[in-house]
């Protein structure tokens, strides 16, 4: 534990609904975009009726395969992207509504940390003025503004003397993901989506960027929503995790239920299909088959069926519901053979 | 050393081993130091900037009035009487009026890419960062002009306004513009989409601030680099509507007039007739060369 690093009481000013209060609600969220040379008011659902829950304090791991809409989702969530319908409440205040919270203000309380990548921080500019940026647009003074960043690229592990007036081409992978994480605490955040954030790192950095998350979200107070390909690192940094495929949520439970007991036949894919040097860890599910299918024309019913092994008429027929949840401890899938009543041959067995 | 790098901070740890506290240069310090090793563009640009300090200093170096007739002196060789490269058809003096010449090339070389650069660079920005309607309206107009070929809009334009160098650098102004447009909306568009401007959105910042801090630094060495390579061309055009008489008028000493003055006394005197076409090539050739080597020293992968 370092000097630098001090930490807060559970007190903020910011926080209105207190620590029962979920820190961010989302209720049947919808994007599709409309796409071209796939015939008239052809769309990709993206996101397709979402709804979660994010309690304070928590991170939430966000794992599917590329193209489910894990990225959508966090663009929505900000408001980068529109929504095309649904209800965001964040701290108890509906998002954009006339008597809730305005899309800057949540802007101000949420963050997001992008993939390490050419195009995640400005190559034009010394990293620490990439850091300055948020603040000084906020109204911060720019000897204000660069003294904060100097701070908070301390508390990311880095020297501000020696990396700060750096450029971005001139740091390795993990310096620039660390720089990227101070850029989004440099607006004192309370929740932070990180989108793939530690993907294109080496295990090894991995390891210390993950082990930095979770120092500070311990420090600093802070609640995350962990989108990841990658079901090892979700994991490891997950207490709940929110399963996605084509859009929807498929399954959704705290972690070690999820990873130990996966209700859903897709999460029991990916669980089989992931490689684990731990025998115990292996599930002795078929592993994942072929592509996902198009979300321009997603399969009737559930969308699942025509990669699952279970699948029979009523899949096709009926799509199924995630179920009701109400608390951390809830584990919920949207599988026929969840619920006995759905006329499914093997519903109830598990 | 890189101990010291590491602070105490969580998850700090070996990565820095491998971070040295090398000489941090900026990218326009790294253009410079490649520029500084190009020996062919600086030779080049020294010579441009022999050409505008001839341009600048013309009345301390020109040797006599460029506008004096002499009906008896007409069409000298070199060295006649003290004029170093003889007299034109009406008896002025070559070398005053080349170096004067030059003057007003520059300024046809330089003026219609600078309004250019402003407006067309402004409208390329603007509709690139701009919603589909706004973008879609100001590039399909620019497309309108963009179809001529350049010479020919030239040609267009200052025949309709008339003659003169004000009407000459608006009208190669006009064929710059959708060009440099294009430039850069291509440029914003490309980077309007990538994570660091999402950031800055998702961290509050307006589209101006966004524009200023993180749009225009990408976008101007594009525009920059295209740019200098139009100076050589608007010399040429400028030079070719004089010759048509659709630019500069007579009795100013414009490179493209000269050639089409003396041009009927090409038998006569055909050095004479010849001397201002090397200059317009030396000149459009340097600012060609200095613009490829600019090119060169910007075009680094960062
Ligand atoms: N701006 C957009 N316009 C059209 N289609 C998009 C856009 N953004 C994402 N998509 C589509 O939405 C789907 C989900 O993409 P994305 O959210 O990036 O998935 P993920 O992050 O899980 O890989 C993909 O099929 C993608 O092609
Ligand atoms: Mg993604």
């Amino acid at each position: 534990m370092s000097a630098a690093l001090d930490i807060k009481p559970y007190v903020d000013v910011r926080d209105r609904g207190g620590s029962a209060q979920p820190m961010l609600i989302v209720r049947d969220l919808k994007r599709h975009f409309r796409v071209k040379g796939a015939g008239k008011g052809a769309v990709v659902r993206a996101v397709d009726g979402i709804s979660f829950t994010l309690f304070k304090g928590e991170t939430l791991g966000v794992v599917g395969e590329s193209g489910c809409g894990k990225s959508t989702l966090a663009r929505v969530l900000l408001h980068l992207v529109e929504p095309d319908s649904g209800e965001l409440v964040f701290d108890g205040d509906a998002v954009a509504a006339p008597d809730g919270i305005s899309v800057a203000e949540l802007r101000r309380q949420v963050q997001m940390v992008f993939q390490d990548s050419y195009s995640s921080l400005n190559p034009r500019m010394p990293v620490q003025d990439s850091v300055a940026f948020g603040p000084m647009v906020n109204g911060r003074s720019k000897s204000e503004s660069r003294r904060l960043a100097q701070e908070i690229l301390i508390k990311v592990g880095l020297r501000p003397d020696l990396f700060g007036p750096r450029y971005p081409h001139e740091l390795s992978g993990g310096q620039k993901q660390r720089v990227n994480i101070a850029r989004a605490l440099a607006m004192n955040p309370r929740m932070v989506i990180l989108d793939e954030a530690v993907s294109a790192l080496d295990k090894s950095v991995e390891a210390q960027v993950l082990n930095l998350l979770r120092e500070l979200k311990r420090t600093l107070n802070l609640t995350y929503l962990f989108i990841s390909h990658d079901l090892n690192v979700v994991r490891y940094i997950s207490d709940r995790v929110l399963v996605m495929y084509l859009g929807q949520v498929v399954e959704l439970g705290p972690a070690s239920l999820v990873f130990s007991e996966a209700r859903h036949p897709y999460t029991q894919a990916l669980l089989g299909s992931r490689l684990s040097m731990d025998a115990r860890q292996r599930v002795d599910a078929p592993p994942l088959v072929g592509d996902p299918p198009s979300p321009i024309n997603p399969p009737s019913g559930c969308r699942f069926r025509t990669r699952c092994p279970n699948a029979e008429g009523v899949c096709e027929a009926k799509m199924p519901e995630l179920g009701a949840w109400d608390g951390r401890d809830s584990h919920v899938a949207a599988c026929h053979m969840q619920d006995p009543a759905s006329g499914h041959s093997k519903a109830g067995l598990h | 050393m890189s101990d010291q790098a590491i602070l105490s901070a969580p998850g700090a740890a070996a990565e820095y081993d491998s971070a040295p506290a090398t000489k941090v240069r900026g990218y326009w310090q790294s253009v410079a130091y490649r520029l500084s090793h190009d020996w062919i563009t600086l030779i080049f640009g020294a010579v441009v900037l022999v050409i505008i300090l001839i341009a600048v200093f013309a009345p301390l170096l020109a040797p006599f009035d460029p506008y004096a007739q002499s009906i008896v002196g007409r069409l000298k060789p070199m060295g006649w009487r003290g004029h170093p490269l003889g007299t034109d058809e009406l008896g002025r003096d070559m070398l005053s009026r080349l170096i004067y010449g030059g003057r007003i090339s520059l300024i046809m070389g330089l003026a219609p890419v600078a309004i250019a650069v402003m407006i067309g660079g402004t409208l390329g920005v603007i509709g690139g960062f701009a919603g589909k309607v706004a973008n879609t309206a100001i590039m399909r107009t620019m497309d309108v002009f963009y179809a001529f070929p350049s010479i020919l809009l030239a040609v267009a334009i200052s025949g309709a306004m008339g003659g003169g160098i004000f009407n000459g650098i608006i009208s190669l102004s006009l064929v710059f513009i959708p060009a440099m447009c294009r430039v850069a909306e291509t440029a914003t568009s490309q980077v309007k989409n990538l994570d660091y401007i999402e950031a800055a959105r998702a961290s509050g910042a307006g589209t101006f601030a966004i524009i200023r801090h993180h749009v225009l630094g990408n976008v101007l060495g594009p525009v920059f680099i295209y740019a200098s390579s139009l100076v050589s061309v608007s010399i040429l055009l400028a030079s070719g509507l004089s010759f048509l008489g659709l630019g500069v008028q007579p009795p100013e000493p414009d490179w493209g007039l000269m050639l089409s003055t003396l041009r009927q006394s090409i038998y006569v005197d055909p050095l004479g007739c010849a001397m201002p076409g090397i200059a317009i090539f030396i000149t459009s050739i340097c600012f060609n060369l200095v613009s490829d080597g600019v090119r060169a020293a910007m075009d680094v992968r960062i």
